[in-house]
């Protein structure tokens, strides 16, 4: 409560109030036009680094491990909506990465068994007979709408169900995360149906395309990155129109906004699903490209890496969770080639660290860097 | 919702019990509350005031029947009762202190948009915004955080939210609590001009302010209505005496 009532234009009487309550509402055109569209200019400077920079200067295999960072920061642009600013810290979003990536890997898997055979993994674990809801993943079509459809489905019946019930904070956190355990322990127990604790690897083909081909390998890379560049333009959409100030309302006051004659679990329901769908898309996209979905890379762990991202570039900016998502997933790569036991302390560690020292994630400290300058700038100015 | 006054624009309570395992917080309230005037709703603490609001606007369950509009609150969803226009603050304010002023109007004044229109920026400030911006005070601030506004222009802004929804019943608990004497006239003029054709219901422990601006009063006792009137009505009153003890003979003998 920085400004004193003396500061407060007097609520009573009718005498327009003096001239700077004229001037000020309206802000300037052009701090206006950087608010807008600055954030615009990052995805824009994310857009060129992903997609001319990388593929023209990594090699193949570099350009394959970005493409994983790349869907992991997918699921983590869906983690910023829900969690920065919709107050949901959802915990097992590994789920809907999974949902999406089997659904990708299960076409995948009968692409390369081809027309009317059954997968190699069914005959070497049962009885060489496939289940009835394999067969619709025969179609590409099919498996595309499923991507889409079953997170956002399944995430709405959840959904539903927890918001409805007004569950939320830790309780919501700790629900969502024994989701993740849950569908992966049933990945486990389903071996054969799913591939169990191996998962689902060994494809050739992607919608027709040779899998071994460099550059179908490149192309499968443009498309992830590409898909994360849309998602982002979605997520700034959202955050800059009259659902997205909903939305952080919302989570700043719930009840206010029940009073609001609003009900702030569809407000929220309607974060979690969009963040569900971004998360399938990333899990799909991270099946051609890794080769392989495990319950290892939809389980607990997996689901907190996603959040240790988010957090460390900053969960309620447009462009941090992205960019943390990718930093987590460089590190997790270097620092896994030299201590690969270890990586998954200095992981929680990281987590730890962050969350403490640094709530808002390295992307708040930008503002309060320009804070500084410009301090420096006006002591400057005072002591010539 | 800004129609024209119809005879159903007010509130009728009867015979409304509000239980909470077994402790009965109001007990066979009957009150009406009337369009264009400002009803202060009084007592000592644990009077049953704020629980008698909170089962008009759906966060407590009571039993009996509020009628307005032809339905009856007490079976309603709280965001179902303040799409039919009657809406509430709370005893401490509760704006969205992180979105500015006007996004705290404007989030109030979107409670009838459809659901993909939500999708949009918002491009102009609706006109029922500025003007509320004005009438609460606070336009050269829209632009502010909330969080930043001091105490007082919190709960103008809350007022101004209702304000923003056209709502025809407003419930202030405890509205000029902690404000200071400036403030606590401004609030009261705030009060007197919209008033007009609206039903204002005004919860208050602050005698001098009520003296000073209610129009009817109800003082409630633990869970009952004690007395109705006017100032000097329930001033006469002796229970009313009884119950506040020094406070409101006091409050008789320099009125």
């Amino acid at each position: 409560m920085s400004i004193t009532t003396s500061d407060a234009p007097e609520v009573h009487g009718a005498e327009p109030a003096a001239p700077e309550a004229a001037l000020s509402p309206k802000r300037s055109f052009r701090s206006d036009l950087v608010r807008t569209y600055g954030p615009l200019l990052g995805i824009g400077v994310l857009a060129l680094l992903l997609l001319v920079w990388a593929p023209g200067s990594l090699s193949p295999f570099r350009l394959g491990n970005l493409g994983k960072y790349c869907c992991w920061a997918l699921a983590a642009v869906g983690i910023g909506l829900a969690w920065g600013r919709g107050g949901m810290l959802v915990m097992g979003q590994g789920v809907f990465f999974g949902l999406g990536g089997y659904a990708m890997a299960m076409h995948m898997k009968l692409e390369a068994a081809g027309p009317g055979k059954v997968p190699d993994f069914m005959q070497l674990y049962g009885n060489g007979t496939m289940p009835s809801w394999w067969e619709p993943f025969r179609s590409g079509p099919f498996t595309l709408f499923a991507i889409i459809a079953l997170p956002a489905v399944v995430s709405f019946v959840l959904g539903y169900a927890i918001l409805k019930r007004r569950v939320k904070g830790a309780y919501f956190a700790i629900l969502t995360q024994a989701l993740a355990v849950a569908f992966s322990t049933l990945l486990i127990a389903t071996i054969k149906q799913t591939g169990g604790f191996n998962g689902l690897n060994t494809f050739t083909k992607f919608f027709g395309q040779n899998l071994y081909d460099p550059a179908v390998k490149k192309n499968i890379y443009m498309i992830a990155a590409g898909l994360l560049i849309v998602c982002l333009v979605i997520v700034w959409q959202l955050y800059r129109s009259r659902y997205g100030e909903l939305l952080v309302a919302t989570r700043d006051a719930e009840e206010r906004i029940r009073f609001l004659g609003y009900d702030p679990a569809n407000i929220k329901l309607a974060a979690f699903v969009v963040a569900a769908i971004m998360a399938s898309i990333g899990g799909a996209m991270f099946v051609p490209i890794a080769g392989i979905i495990s319950p290892s890379n939809v389980d607990a762990t997996a689901s907190i890496m996603l959040i240790a991202g988010v957090a460390l570039g900053g969960r309620a900016s447009l462009l941090g969770p992205a960019v943390g998502a990718i930093v987590v997933g460089y590190g997790q790569t270097t620092l896994s080639e030299q201590f690969p036991t270890q990586w998954i302390y200095f992981q929680g560690g990281l987590f730890i660290v962050v969350l403490l020292f640094l709530p808002f994630g390295i992307t708040s400290l930008l503002p309060k860097l320009k804070e500084l300058a410009s301090r420096r700038r006006i002591t400057g100015e005072s002591a010539a | 919702m800004s129609g024209p006054l119809v005879s159903h624009d007010y509130v009728e309570v009867r015979d409304l019990t509000v239980d909470f395992d077994g402790f009965k917080a109001i007990q066979g309230v009957d009150v009406t509350f009337l369009p264009g005037r400002l009803h202060f709703l009084i007592g000592p603490n644990g009077a049953g005031k704020t629980t008698l609001v909170d089962a008009l606007t759906g966060l407590s369950r009571g039993t009996g029947s509020a009628e307005f509009r032809r339905k009856d609150l007490l079976g309603m969803k709280a965001h179902e009762i303040v799409h039919l226009g009657v809406g509430r603050t709370f005893q401490t304010a509760s704006v969205f202190e992180k979105s500015s002023v006007l996004q705290n109007l404007d989030i109030a004044a979107g409670m009838h948009r459809k659901a993909l229109g939500l999708l949009l920026p918002r491009r102009t400030v609706p006109e029922r915004v500025e003007q509320v911006l004005e009438t609460i005070g606070l336009a050269a601030l829209a632009h502010r955080p909330a969080g930043i506004l001091a105490h007082g222009q919190k709960q103008w802004l809350e007022i101004g939210m209702l304000l923003v929804q056209d709502a025809r019943v407003m419930f202030l608990d405890e509205t000029v609590a902690g404000m200071s004497a400036d403030e606590r006239e401004g609030t009261g003029e705030l009060l007197r001009r919209i008033a007009g054709e609206r039903t204002i219901v005004v919860i208050e422990h602050d005698m001098d302010f009520m003296r000073s601006y209610a129009d009817f009063v109800t003082v409630m006792h633990a869970g009952k209505v004690l007395a109705e009137g006017t100032v000097s009505e329930i001033q006469a009153e002796p229970r009313v005496q009884e119950v506040y003890l020094g406070t409101v003979a006091e409050v008789g003998s320099n009125g």
